[in-house]
């Protein structure tokens, strides 16, 4: 069996077996499940608590326009003080109670509507009060202007603008966002990859060193193999550790949802009211069948394609990086002053991505750094949902495996030096010296 | 071809750092050649050559008349000074990768170092991890691993540093038998009764320069000064002490002996014979010991320093 294939299987087991490896990857899914849940749990129990609201409504117009929920049972009080209210209330143990002025205009009555109660209360909650009573005494203030309220929402008129490409493909503000959603999550998976897996491998280089096995190894094998082997090799426990964490969310997901009876990704009962209102809206059906519509519309051949080579690509190039590092310091410690030049590029691919692309995929920035090779995995991952032209795409690909070669080569030429080097921690000028060695 | 390796005018610079200017050494076969120098001379930048793990700015390196490729790496087994293992893989894993590493198949590896682990009295160790073992402990795989592919070339850097004396006779014993079944051994110390005692061969880098080399022997023929480390019981000890003075260089001696004996170093030159001198000494009283001062390899090495 050659050197490669034997480094990438003993960095595979060795990071497989590893008993952190194991806790971490079985744990993670567990403990973010179970922070799922418990986060749904308290606020299904803190919404399904009944509420009690009393309304002192002095001015009279408002009064029948609080209509009792699920959750909120409105109490109209009559014939007493606001100071009698407030004590009784109080006494009563009660949410809250809705104060409204008596105003000969109506827009003072608007202004002056107040909200006693012993906590602040909820935001929520507020604001579906504020809209109520806006909606309600907006209505009255047309009446009283003599305007025929029925008319006026019979007379609504709905506008969707359609959009279409010049070749014929039908889009929608929906579709952006389900192109967002792919794009973001490709290009956020991948810089999450780097990171954790890239420090993994950084790790390995260091112990190596720090275990002085390192001479041993590279009597046997060429530093480069050793190299190559410690990153794909870490990556595949890499790919193993994620593909068990899906899986596993997955199956603690549905059985947390069964056997809570919680349903972890259902809106919650505050947001029922309205989802409510939106279901009865003809409009949603046909944004859900946009949905689906813009499902089918995203470019899946080119992403899956683009996403494994793009990957592939941006993961290599990064991960040699961090392989460099390892080789070039003593202990974790002195990472610092070098991840820092590593990490930039990365988190600017992500705001870039974020900030940019969403505005405009095409434009100038997004298109300039989907080119930037230290940039463009992330980026290009981002901008290909909303179709870049295949000649764009091959050559951002192009010039990052140009200079995925010349890290690749530069991380070796550092490695080479620095795995054999012990005790001092070099400088970025010293580093530049090595590669003359 | 009567030497195994031999490097000719290597070179090795880092940066302005000269590391190994223009050196050359000859490891006859079967021989042990001990490769000597103060600390920082150069001799871990050769062993590194050698074992391409650094390549040369000049000179090349021939092993057994080839010129140094790839391949080579399985008829060299290398336990260097800095070493150490993997701390969390068990020891039968770990001894398992480096042999394959060095082209051993799978059962070939298992065979041989079942048989190495029964040898050296550790095979109950195969299960344990390497942070559950002692410094002495570890040594002995690291070796174990080093010899295991039976390479043409053994090159051992301090190997006996870590060892308590009983093993570091197991293992020097084991150095000696390898040595019989043919291999040749390159050994780099600081330990100059090891040098005594092992080598044939030395070479003597210092500074990045080869400043000796040669057999053993040769060497301390080279260096000896013709002196005569002499007792004897004399009826006039200060008198005879200073007839000696006038005729030859003398100094106090020390060693054992059981009388008061007139102890003394006395150094010849180049044109006196030994004989003369013995039987000038036997005439004036009972000679109880006479002995030519053969160099030790530690006189050699700190002699050969300081004169360069």
């Amino acid at each position: 069996m050659n050197h490669l294939a034997l480094i990438i299987e003993r960095e595979y087991l060795t990071k497989v077996k590893n008993k952190s490896f194991i806790v971490m990857t079985i744990l993670s899914p567990i403990i973010m499940i179970a922070l799922i849940a418990v986060v749904a749990y308290l606020s299904q129990i803190n919404n399904n608590k009944l509420r009690t609201i009393s309304i002192l409504d002095e001015s009279g117009i408002l009064k029948s326009s609080f209509v009792d929920t699920e959750t909120v049972t409105y109490r109209i009080l009559e014939n007493v003080s606001l100071e009698e209210a407030k004590i009784k209330v109080n006494k009563n143990e009660e949410y809250g109670l809705l104060y409204i002025e008596n105003f000969q205009d109506i827009d003072k009555v608007g202004e002056h509507i107040k909200f006693f109660s012993e906590e602040s209360p909820s935001l929520t909650l507020m604001s579906a009060l504020e809209s109520k009573l806006e909606k309600q005494l907006t209505d009255l203030k047309l009446e009283f202007e003599g305007v025929d309220v029925e008319k006026i929402k019979a007379s609504r008129v709905r506008v969707n603008i359609g959009q279409e490409s010049f070749i014929g493909e039908k889009t929608s503000k929906i579709d952006s966002v389900v192109k967002l959603i792919f794009g973001g999550l490709a290009g956020y998976l991948l810089f999450m990859f780097i990171i954790i897996y890239g420090n993994m491998i950084m790790r390995s280089v260091i112990e190596e060193k720090t275990s002085r096995i390192i001479e041993i190894i590279i009597s046997s094998v060429k530093p480069i193999q050793l190299m190559l082997g410690k990153i794909i090799g870490t990556s595949l426990a890499g790919i193993t550790q994620f593909v068990i964490w899906i899986i596993l969310g997955g199956v603690l997901m549905s059985v947390f949802s069964l056997v809570f009876g919680i349903d972890l990704v259902q809106p919650q009962p505050g947001q029922q009211e309205l989802l409510d209102q939106a279901m009865q809206n003809p409009d949603v059906n046909a944004e859900i069948q946009n949905i689906v519509t813009a499902f089918y519309n995203l470019p899946i051949t080119n992403l899956i394609f683009a996403f494994i080579l793009f990957f592939i690509g941006g993961y290599l190039l990064y991960s040699s990086l961090y392989a460099a590092i390892g080789a070039a310091v003593d202990n974790e410690t002195d990472t610092q002053q070098f991840l820092l030049p590593i990490l930039m590029p990365l988190i600017l691919a992500v705001y870039i991505g974020i900030f940019t692309v969403i505005e405009d995929p095409h434009g100038t920035v997004s298109t300039v750094f989907s080119f930037i090779p230290f940039t463009s995995p992330v980026v290009m991952l981002m901008r290909i949902p909303f179709g870049v032209p295949i000649w764009q795409q091959l050559l951002s690909f192009a010039l990052l495996v140009g200079t995925f070669i010349f890290t690749v080569w530069f991380a070796a030429k550092i490695y080479r030096v620095g795995i054999l080097m012990y005790g001092k921690k070099p400088t970025y000028r010293e580093l530049l010296k090595w590669i003359k060695y | 071809m009567n030497n195994l390796l031999e490097a000719d005018s290597v070179s090795k610079k880092f940066g302005n750092f000269t590391a190994l200017n223009q050196v050359s050494i000859s490891v006859p076969k079967g021989s042990i050649f001990g490769l000597l120098g103060p600390n920082g001379a150069g001799k871990t930048t050769l062993i590194r050559i050698i074992n391409q793990i650094t390549m040369p700015d000049q000179g090349q390196v021939i092993l057994d008349g080839e010129p140094l490729q790839t391949h080579h790496v399985k008829d060299i087994g290398y336990l260097p000074e800095e070493r150490g293992l993997y701390k969390s893989m068990k020891v039968g894993e770990q001894a398992m990768y480096l042999a394959r590493l060095k082209g051993l198949s799978k059962s070939e590896a298992k065979k041989r170092l079942k048989y190495w682990f029964e040898r050296l009295d550790i095979g109950d160790w195969w299960d344990k991890k390497i942070q559950e073992l002692s410094k002495g402990m570890a040594q002995k795989i690291q070796f174990i691993v080093t010899v295991l592919h039976e390479p043409k070339l053994l090159i051992f850097d301090e190997p006996f540093s870590g060892f308590d004396p009983i093993n570091a006779i197991l293992i020097k014993d084991e150095i000696l038998r390898l040595r019989e079944n043919g291999a040749t051994v390159i050994f780099s110390t600081h330990r100059m009764e090891s040098v005594e005692e092992l080598c044939d061969q030395i070479a003597l880098i210092h500074e990045s320069n080869k400043i000796l080399d040669g057999k053993l022997t040769d060497i301390k023929k080279e260096f000896k000064t013709n002196t005569f480390e002499i007792g004897i019981r004399a009826s006039n000890n200060l008198l005879l002490e200073k007839e000696l003075s006038e005729k030859f260089m003398v100094s106090p001696a020390n060693f054992k002996s059981l009388g008061d004996d007139l102890k003394l170093n006395v150094k010849l030159s180049q044109n006196d014979i030994p004989n003369d001198l013995l039987s000038f000494l036997t005439s004036k009283g009972d000679v109880s010991h006479f002995v030519e001062l053969i160099p030790s390899a530690n006189d050699i090495f700190i002699q050969a320093i300081k004169n360069n």
